[in-house]
């Protein structure tokens, strides 16, 4: 559609179109405006002075930055921990993903297509169903409360996800320079570790984008297999804020703005490696 | 099962695969075997720990869960170790509960009208920025955050936004002259439920939008350029030729999203926790409550368990129905 705008002869009918195309731009950024007002509302909330919620302002002209020195006084242990855990998911999915993306992908192993559908049928777990299972069995071995118990639970999120996004990478890429590799004398750990891997870059980012997203985001895990205060993602610290009459709106909405930078920084600055992993992971 | 897979499905997919090395006839045969057997225990290998986490994060627990139902599992298991065997008495209390029936109707309305609204929303979005304009690319990815968002983030956001007397929407409402005094929206049993599923639809609009702009670009111009000759344009172009391209796509979002749905956890909880009597308690909140709540686990698990034969009921549908695509 582009080249019939661009081969359309005559100058006039071409600034038409692109006085009506700015017309559609409008429109999308009226669109825009609506669907992100929520996330404007929390950063002009956070800026709010502290107790003041019957008058908040529509703009924060006069921004205090009390609600954020709360946050961090009181939330700022659970940020740590949540970032711990996240970076902790990221190498644990992509350490198992990424071999089994391989092996899927490139080995066409027997059993392959029972391994694909697992991973399908797995999608359709509820959450509570596993966690309910994992609480008993967590509580035998003592990895309730524990970051590494979370960290091997949110990998439940990210690593079937990481696996179908690295494979339907992998499958596009030539067979021969494996093969190469490989006739060459490598071994099939040298020719994954120096050629498979550095390939797949592009997919090793996006699932690992995710996977940190996955386990940021996760609340089912932090409430189920926490039980005291010694571990507490971020996450379960705004649910106690909310949990109870909540005066200090301020507050909860610095934790708030605070808890969305992952996700910013991500759909900023990995624009299109957000775009793969939405497209690629949901219909592949 | 490594063992007995034949060579020709081992062999990698390109042409000259790493079994031409074992073709040679100077290699005695009873060592070409050894080899390949190595050479497939090797390929084994790399599947393994993915094999061995998904047996122990999703195996486990679904056989855990199914056994758990049928025994009388409450926090005194944790201490004596013994949880007696009841037979079908959890799911006799579970299924008989009237809270049950609540639960099963809040769950069918909540997965249905959250559906509906993000599909139409984001199919109506997906098209719309099919148009050529300036910063559509963007824009487009600029939407998407609602979904990026933690769900516990946006719960409390909106928790704010829909507050009885302070929220910003009964605010705007009051403004306009539409309302005089503060809508109880998640504190009301009749608006509790609608005001849960609007905020749901604000998070899967850009899932909806992101996968069937995906299926919309997929079309090709030339069946528009045929139609248009043929005077299919605009809804006669969308009912003839976008919606039967864009099936395959629709089904895949649909099933996704119900079965996504059916499970959804933490905005409930964080809006309503289920409240207020119980007027947004799903299969899901309400499992969970019998579980970590309640310390029934048995009977969270039986709860549980038929969410997942609801998912799954959906899921063989979901099959059957592209089977029936594909043979047709």
């Amino acid at each position: 559609m582009t080249t019939t705008t661009m081969s359309r002869p005559a100058t006039t009918s071409r600034v038409a179109a692109d006085r009506r195309n700015w017309g559609s731009t409008a429109l999308a950024v009226f669109f825009l405006a609506v669907m992100l007002f929520p996330v404007y509302w929390m950063v002009n909330a956070s800026l709010q002075p502290n107790g003041t919620t019957l008058e908040t302002s529509w703009l924060p002209l006069k921004p205090d930055f009390t609600g954020y020195a709360t946050a961090i006084s009181e939330q700022g242990g659970n940020l740590g921990t949540s970032l711990v855990i996240s970076l902790g998911s990221v190498a644990l999915s992509l350490a198992i993903a990424a071999p089994a993306a391989y092996a899927l992908s490139y080995f066409k192993v027997r059993g392959a297509g029972v391994v694909l559908f697992a991973i399908l049928i797995s999608q359709m777990i509820p959450g509570i169903v596993v966690a309910n299972a994992l609480y008993t069995a967590y509580n035998d071995l003592g990895l309730l409360n524990s970051i590494p118990g979370l960290i091997l639970a949110d990998s439940a999120h990210g690593i079937p996800f990481a696996i179908l996004i690295i494979r339907a990478f992998m499958n596009g890429m030539p067979a021969s320079v494996i093969e190469a590799a490989r006739v060459d004398g490598a071994g099939h750990v040298r020719a994954f570790w120096s050629i498979v891997l550095p390939l797949s870059r592009n997919s090793l980012i996006t699932a690992g984008l995710f996977t940190f997203l996955f386990a940021w985001s996760d609340f089912l895990f932090a409430l189920t297999l926490t039980t005291t205060e010694a571990v507490r993602p971020v996450t379960l610290g705004i649910f106690q804020y909310i949990g109870a009459y909540v005066n200090d709106w301020s507050s909860v909405m610095a934790t708030a703005v605070l808890a969305s930078i992952p996700a910013i920084i991500l759909l900023v600055a990995a624009q299109k490696y957000i775009a793969a992993g939405t497209t690629g992971g949901a219909v592949k | 099962m490594a063992l007995t897979t034949d060579l020709s499905r081992a062999t990698p997919k390109g042409k000259t695969g790493a079994g031409k090395a074992g073709k040679g006839n100077a290699i005695p045969a009873a060592r070409r075997g050894i080899r390949q057997r190595r050479e497939r225990l090797f390929q084994w290998l790399f599947l393994v720990p993915a094999v061995v986490y998904m047996a122990l994060f999703f195996g486990y627990p679904v056989v855990k869960n199914v056994v758990m139902s049928f025994q009388d599992y409450t926090t005194a298991t944790f201490f004596t170790g013994e949880a007696p065997w009841v037979g079908l008495a959890n799911y006799a209390t579970v299924l008989s509960s009237s809270l049950f029936s609540t639960s099963l109707l809040n769950t069918a309305l909540f997965t249905v009208g959250s559906i509906a609204g993000q599909f139409v929303i984001g199919l109506a979005l997906a098209i719309f920025f099919q148009r050529k304009f300036p910063l559509n690319g963007i824009l487009r990815s600029l939407l998407l955050l609602p979904w990026l968002l933690p769900l516990i983030v946006s719960s409390a956001v909106w928790r704010w936004i829909l507050d009885k007397d302070s929220g910003t929407l009964n605010r705007f409402l009051g403004d306009l002259g539409v309302v005089d005094t503060g809508v109880p929206w998640l504190t009301s049993t009749s608006l509790a439920l609608i005001a849960v599923v609007g905020v749901n639809i604000w998070i899967g609009i850009p899932f909806n939008l992101t996968i069937l702009y995906g299926g919309l670009q997929e079309i090709p111009d030339e069946l528009y350029e045929a139609g248009s000759l043929d005077g299919a344009t605009g809804w006669k172009a969308f009912r003839h030729i976008t919606w039967p391209m864009l099936r395959p796509v629709v089904s895949v979002v649909l099933v996704l999203g119900v079965v996504y749905t059916l499970k959804v956890l933490d905005i409930i909880l964080g809006l309503t926790n289920g409240g207020p009597a119980n007027s947004t308690q799903t299969i899901a909140t309400q499992s969970y409550a019998l579980s970590f709540a309640e310390f029934k686990f048995g009977e969270g698990a039986a709860l549980g368990n038929v969410l997942v034969v609801i998912s799954l009921v959906f899921a063989v549908l979901y099959l059957r129905a592209s089977r029936r695509a594909v043979d047709e």
